[in-house]
């Protein structure tokens, strides 16, 4: 598995285009595939991956490895962009130090620990009983509020967040590499 | 500042998957900003949808696109990183809500609607109701229940109901099982900014003409 993290960080300190390359071919696809999966247009999903891969480029020198593995980056930046996109507001965000803080901070990050934890996700998502996996997608892949979902899937908002709370204690194990 | 009432895991999976209200949003990002628990469990759930990413099969991308964007490589900005506010003295409003209502608690006009209750209406797109609520020390807010979700967070003084007491940076996160009925503590009047996400909490006729004067 390619260290994408690393990749990320060494394309920001050293703006090497070749390496933008290589992230692009890995991330763009994916990056559409999701945004697409928002429901948007064809040509949207292409307009909304090319902003997102841009910032990928302008943003790179605030990406802190120590906090996030580059997909992880990467899902937020396409997720900003979609919603902005979508909503005439931005949607609110939490708090910036920890991008002031990458700047700071001279990072020494395990990346190799973050992509293990993002393999064995992927592992774990994939084995998550059928009616967790499917709010998970639900929630991350149509961006369904709870309320949609306990509607569309004709069970109470309360079992909507349960399985939800129990899909997320195994993936979150998982991150910490406890399970 | 010590919290003790967090967000639902639940709502911070809706709040990082892009897929919580407008409003909601709102509320979750103004007790994110205040609260290093939930900051460090937000950063967690974003690694999930990482890893969501991750597995995603790829969509076609055409070669024009990358050539396109490597042309624009050099002429591309780079983003100055923006600036996170720290201070967070009392009276102060918390960074993420700012664009909305301004830096100050104390400079918020007010619009009156019963005795010990004053409002200020959010603007958010889409469903849902976002106001800031501002209740008299010893009032107590009427008993309700809850149709969809309620975020309730204490940005100055605080009240007690069935489930504790909650003081500033505190959030309640509730869904449609609990009724609640808040009793604002004597000292000191509360201010709480507040997010529904279905525009109808109360179906009966004596219910709506209550709606506004509770809030909720
Ligand atoms: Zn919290």
């Amino acid at each position: 598995m390619e260290d994408w993290t690393g990749t990320l960080v060494k394309m920001a300190s050293t703006q090497d285009k070749s390496l933008y390359v290589l992230l692009y071919r890995h991330f763009a696809p994916k990056v559409k595939a999701y945004i697409t999966r928002l429901g948007v247009s064809e040509a949207t999903a292409d307009e909304l991956t090319q902003e997102t891969m841009l910032n990928m480029w302008r943003k790179a020198h605030l990406f802190d490895p120590a906090k996030a593995a580059a997909s992880t980056w990467l899902f937020t930046l396409a997720r900003n962009q979609s919603i902005d996109w979508m909503r005439r507001q931005k949607y609110p965000e939490y708090s910036l130090d920890r991008m002031e803080k990458s700047l700071e901070e001279a990072s020494d990050p395990d990346t190799a620990e973050k992509h293990v934890s993002s393999y064995r996700m992927t592992q774990v998502i994939n084995q998550l009983p059928e009616n967790q996996a499917q709010v998970i997608y639900m929630s991350f892949f149509e961006g369904r509020s709870h309320a949609e979902i306990a509607d569309r899937l004709m069970i109470p908002l309360g079992s909507v967040k349960s399985r939800i709370r129990l899909a997320v204690e195994k993936l979150k194990l998982t991150l910490r590499g406890e399970a | 500042m010590k919290i003790n009432h967090h967000l639902d895991e639940s709502t911070l999976v809706s709040y990082v998957a892009g897929s919580l209200s407008q409003g909601m949003a709102l509320v979750v990002a103004t007790h994110i900003s205040l609260c290093e628990k939930c900051r460090e469990s937000v950063i967690e759930t974003e690694a999930i949808g990482g890893a969501l990413l991750e597995q995603m099969d790829s969509s076609e991308i055409s070669d024009t696109s990358l050539e396109t964007i490597l042309s624009q490589l050099d002429e591309e900005p780079i983003a100055e990183p923006e600036k996170g506010v720290t201070d967070q003295s009392d009276g102060l409003v918390p960074p993420p809500l700012r664009s909305y209502i301004g830096e100050s608690l104390d400079s918020i006009n007010w619009r009156r609607l019963a005795p010990g209750f004053a409002y200020v209406d959010i603007f958010t797109e889409g469903a849902g109701v976002c106001r800031l609520l501002k209740v008299s020390p010893g009032k107590s807010i009427l008993p309700h229940g809850h149709r969809g979700s309620e975020l309730t967070l204490l940005l100055r003084g605080s009240f007690s109901d069935e489930i504790g007491r909650f003081a500033q940076g505190d959030i309640a996160d509730l869904d449609d099982q609990v009724e609640h009925q808040p009793l604002v503590d004597k000292d000191q009047g509360c201010i709480c900014l507040v997010a529904t996400d279905s525009p109808l909490r109360f179906t009966t006729l004596l219910g709506k003409l209550l709606q506004p004067v509770t809030g909720f």
